[in-house]
């Protein structure tokens, strides 16, 4: 990509397939780990499940964050909108069907982002941070309150989704959950990669390196913020609908504001503005959570906060970043 | 009548509560722009200590004030030096990483320390009674929270204005560079204000325990009252700080009187609301 | 000559200081104008006041017959008013051909599709080297703005101004940071615009200014005191008692 020199136009091309070749790479590891994950913790497929639900909150949270360089700890407002409204739908309304839950968490998640959007965006620097952390309280507050809904602090249970196209019953093992999770994960995945390339996700691009710039080039910078807004909602349900699929339950700590803060921690671990780095962030967080807290969950939160000044401290850019700073300078160093 | 004046006086003691607990954080941000979401943490810490000193340890309460000030301070130390410092100047994105994660340890290890239990810190005897002012009888450690808040707005005040340390505090805050140049030495303006905030963050924590009870999720659950108070009042500003405490304390307090099912729910709807209406401060410099 | 840029009797004042006294002026299609003056004479205010970065407090700011006084700088962009900046601003991480073709799919009002790669655009491809080829930065298209030379990102700003085809360019100093040696290289740059493009240039530099002006206007405490060819502004009453001294000193200062 950074060849020096004048640039053919057949090297243009070779570019962008270069781009391609990089997707579908992507795609064979995330299904070579899926695979592995299948075949070597098939007694803790629920780990691994929980892992693609938070997943889809990370890339989430990194299309507003790592691309539009939005700071908020209220990202978990639009996953547990996503999750409450599948929730709603199965137990209240008796629609059951997976992929039905699915779409109404995304619109749900989508609605959701366009509210959070609204009222994050109207602030800037603490102001909004400000705002994120109250909206998450907010939301919080107006779930544990409406509990002839959401149960309340109880959480809503009962939820009991139909076997995938009639023929893949969710069992109590979760390999229909793992699978289905693995093949919204996918689709998902696919459309970011596009996203992210394409003429809106350099827009916001632009607009996390200088605002005023994007202004002046005549682009709203609030419009193409809100936007991404909804569909990052829109990714979030999806999580929170799979998470209330998979699980069959939602839980108030869905809407919590450690959730949100996790989940900047995981994408910051990974590496912002990267969605491999969300990727990388998310499972060595999940799987560190996993160890540590059965080792002895009163120190979780210490070890959290611990990992956190140590990224800051070290790792500025993340595992994913760093890795790929120092495989980039290697390969210079090689031409 | 009777309502209102209860709801008055409770709004005026935990609006000055908020004040001494978050006046230094303003003061530090307009300093050194620093998004701190650990200042609670440092509160909290001083409630720990003061509930240990005089709970556990028998003191008397002038002195486990002190202690839980001297003590706070003597944590926060370290923590500027070594990790604070790394921050100033950096984006708002690291230092909210790295404040949160601040706050996340000390959280942990007070839950693990103290226990997951609230602390109660018990106050002197003159300090316990209620008081008759004639037309109606006041909780004394009410009237004491608010005199508290009242001596350290003057005392701020009157060391912003007229001491040397102030007018170098004012000049660095209105342009650090420009005061680096005249020769005021601003690394230690830093610190002596950071450690200024912290003691006074942690002076709060202690005399404002019978509103903000201490236990290991303070530090989380007031995160976005301290933050609000300075993104309302506008950083560095002690009448705007002052403003802002006074405002939130009566939106909580009429709140959970009026409506103590939905309290919280109302505070933060009333957070935004703020927020909204003046995303950058009452008094228009926040930012 | 059509006109194209006018300013209308704009009034500014910042507290009981006026900074911007009473000024209008008009710019037609396809003139090259200077706006010079002084240290504080309001060049930045004024700047500023046309591209709606601050509030007038009266007067009117018209592109063509349309008045723009009312819109904020956004929507003044999208009515033909761009500018450049004084201090580049460019995104840091991304390479020249992607700042150009983002302006123009910005342009097209494509710039929101969320499918889709400029690179699969051959006309917006075609048109992004086009203009990177007219200001000589096809050599640099791939790399990172981060990793090329200030002089470069200056002709990078004035790339996306073409690439936005607007119908009047304020440039802010194009020169500015730019080594005496290099601006040559903004010279020839500015040259390359379109001839019917109006440009209104605020600049410190005189040789620079002698150069592409075709007419000069002077500003000196918020007002102006100058309006007229390059060639009697040296020799104005007015102009030389503002800056109380001769040309070569203003030059040397910029």
């Amino acid at each position: 990509m950074s060849a020096a020199g004048v640039p053919s136009p057949l090297s243009r091309t070779s570019s962008r397939r270069h781009f391609w070749q990089r997707d579908l790479v992507g795609i064979a590891i995330i299904l070579a780990a899926a695979l592995l994950g299948y075949v070597f913790v098939p007694d803790n497929l629920a780990l691994l499940t929980r892992i693609i639900a938070i997943l889809f909150l990370v890339l989430s949270l990194d299309l507003v964050t790592g691309y539009c360089g939005v700071a908020t700890l209220g990202h978990a407002a639009l996953f547990g909108a996503g999750a409450y409204a599948a929730g709603i739908a199965a137990v209240t309304f008796n629609i059951t069907s997976a992929f039905s839950m699915v779409a109404i968490g995304a619109l749900a998640g989508g609605v959701a982002g366009l509210v959070c959007g609204v009222v994050i965006l109207r602030g800037h620097g603490l102001a909004q941070l400000v705002l994120s952390i109250a909206v998450i309280h907010l939301f919080h507050e107006a779930a544990n309150k409406a509990s002839t809904l959401t149960g309340g602090s109880d959480g809503l249970s009962g939820i009991a989704p139909d076997p995938i196209l009639g023929l893949f019953e969710f069992d109590l093992f979760g390999r229909t959950a793992y699978l289905f999770g693995i093949l919204l994960l996918l689709i998902i995945f696919v459309m970011l990669r596009i996203l992210v390339r394409s003429p809106f996700g350099m827009l916001c691009r632009g607009i996390r390196q200088d605002p005023l710039r994007v202004s002046a080039m005549g682009a709203s910078v609030k419009a193409t913020l809100i936007k991404m807004y909804i569909i990052s909602g829109a990714v979030a349900g999806v999580g929170g609908a799979f998470n209330a699929v998979s699980t069959q339950v939602v839980g108030l700590d869905s809407l919590s504001f450690t959730n949100s803060a996790e989940a900047l921690v995981m994408l910051v671990l990974g590496g912002a503005g990267s969605l491999y780095g969300a990727f990388v962030g998310t499972i060595v967080f999940v799987w560190f959570e996993d160890v540590v807290s059965s080792a002895n969950p009163f120190h979780w939160l210490t070890t959290v906060g611990a990992l956190l000044i140590a990224v800051v401290l070290f790792a500025p850019k993340g595992l994913y970043g760093t890795a790929a700073a120092l495989f980039e300078r290697y390969r210079r160093r090689l031409k | 009548m009777q309502v209102f004046l209860s709801i008055a006086v409770d709004a005026l003691a935990y609006g000055m509560v908020l004040f001494v607990i978050s006046i230094g954080l303003s003061v530090t941000m307009g300093l050194m722009r620093v998004v701190n979401l650990a200042h609670g943490a440092f509160a909290m810490i001083g409630g720990y200590i003061a509930s240990y000193a005089a709970r556990d340890l028998g003191l008397a309460y002038g002195i486990s004030v002190m202690l839980a000030v001297v003590g706070t301070i003597l944590v926060a130390i370290p923590l500027e030096r070594f990790l604070y410092r790394r921050i100033y100047g950096a984006p708002e994105l690291t230092q909210v990483l790295m404040t949160i994660g601040i706050t996340f340890c000390v959280i942990g290890i007070a839950n693990y320390v103290f226990g997951p239990t609230l602390k109660t810190i018990p106050l002197p005897a003159p300090l316990t009674g209620p008081v008759d002012l004639g037309f109606r009888t006041i909780a004394a450690h009410k009237i004491f929270a608010i005199g508290c808040g009242v001596a350290v707005a003057l005392g701020l005040w009157a060391l912003i204005e007229r001491t040397s340390f102030g007018v170098k505090l004012r000049a660095s805050v209105d342009n650090t560079a420009m005061a680096a140049a005249l020769g005021v030495r601003t690394r230690i303006v830093y610190a002596a204000s950071f450690a200024l905030a912290v003691g006074l963050a942690a002076f709060g924590g202690v005399i404002g325990a019978e509103l903000l009870p201490v236990e290991p999720y303070y530090a989380l659950r007031y995160m976005v009252t301290f933050l609000v108070v300075v993104c309302v009042g506008g950083a560095g500003s002690i009448p705007g700080a002052l403003m802002a405490c006074l405002l939130l304390g009566a939106i909580d307090t009429t709140g959970r009187y009026l409506v103590p099912e939905y309290g919280e729910f109302f505070f933060y709807l009333a957070v935004i609301a703020i927020v909204w209406v003046f995303p950058r401060g009452l008094l228009g410099r926040a930012r | 000559m059509s006109v194209i840029l006018q300013v209308d009797r704009l009034m500014k004042s910042f507290g009981g200081l006026s900074v911007t006294r009473d000024v209008s002026l008009s710019v037609a299609k396809g003139e090259r104008v200077a706006l010079i003056g002084p240290n504080g004479a309001g060049k930045t205010t004024f700047v500023n006041l046309v591209t709606g970065h601050l509030k007038r407090d009266s007067g009117r700011v018209l592109i063509g017959a349309k008045d723009i006084s009312n819109l904020n700088p956004m929507q003044r962009v999208r009515a033909g008013l761009v500018r450049s900046f004084q201090v580049t601003r460019l995104f840091a991480d991304m390479t020249p051909e992607e700042h150009v073709a983002l302006a123009i799919l910005q342009r097209e009002k494509r710039s929101g599709r969320i499918t889709g790669s400029y690179r699969a655009m051959p006309e917006v491809m075609r048109e992004t080297y086009d203009i990177l080829d007219t200001l000589g930065l096809v050599a640099l298209a791939q790399v990172p703005v981060s990793a090329i030379a200030y002089g470069q990102q200056r002709l990078l700003e004035i790339a996306l101004a073409m690439a936005l085809r607007p119908k009047v360019l304020l440039l802010d100093e194009p020169g500015a940071g730019v080594a005496h040696g290099d601006t040559f290289l903004i010279e020839n740059a500015l040259a390359q615009l379109p001839d019917d493009l109006a440009v209104l240039m605020i600049e410190h530099d005189m040789d620079l200014v002698f150069r592409f002006a075709k007419r000069v206007i002077v500003l000196a405490a918020g007002e102006i005191i100058f309006d007229g060819s390059p060639r009697d502004v040296t020799g104005d009453a007015l102009v030389r008692e503002a800056y109380l001294g001769s040309y070569a000193d203003a030059s040397s200062a910029a």
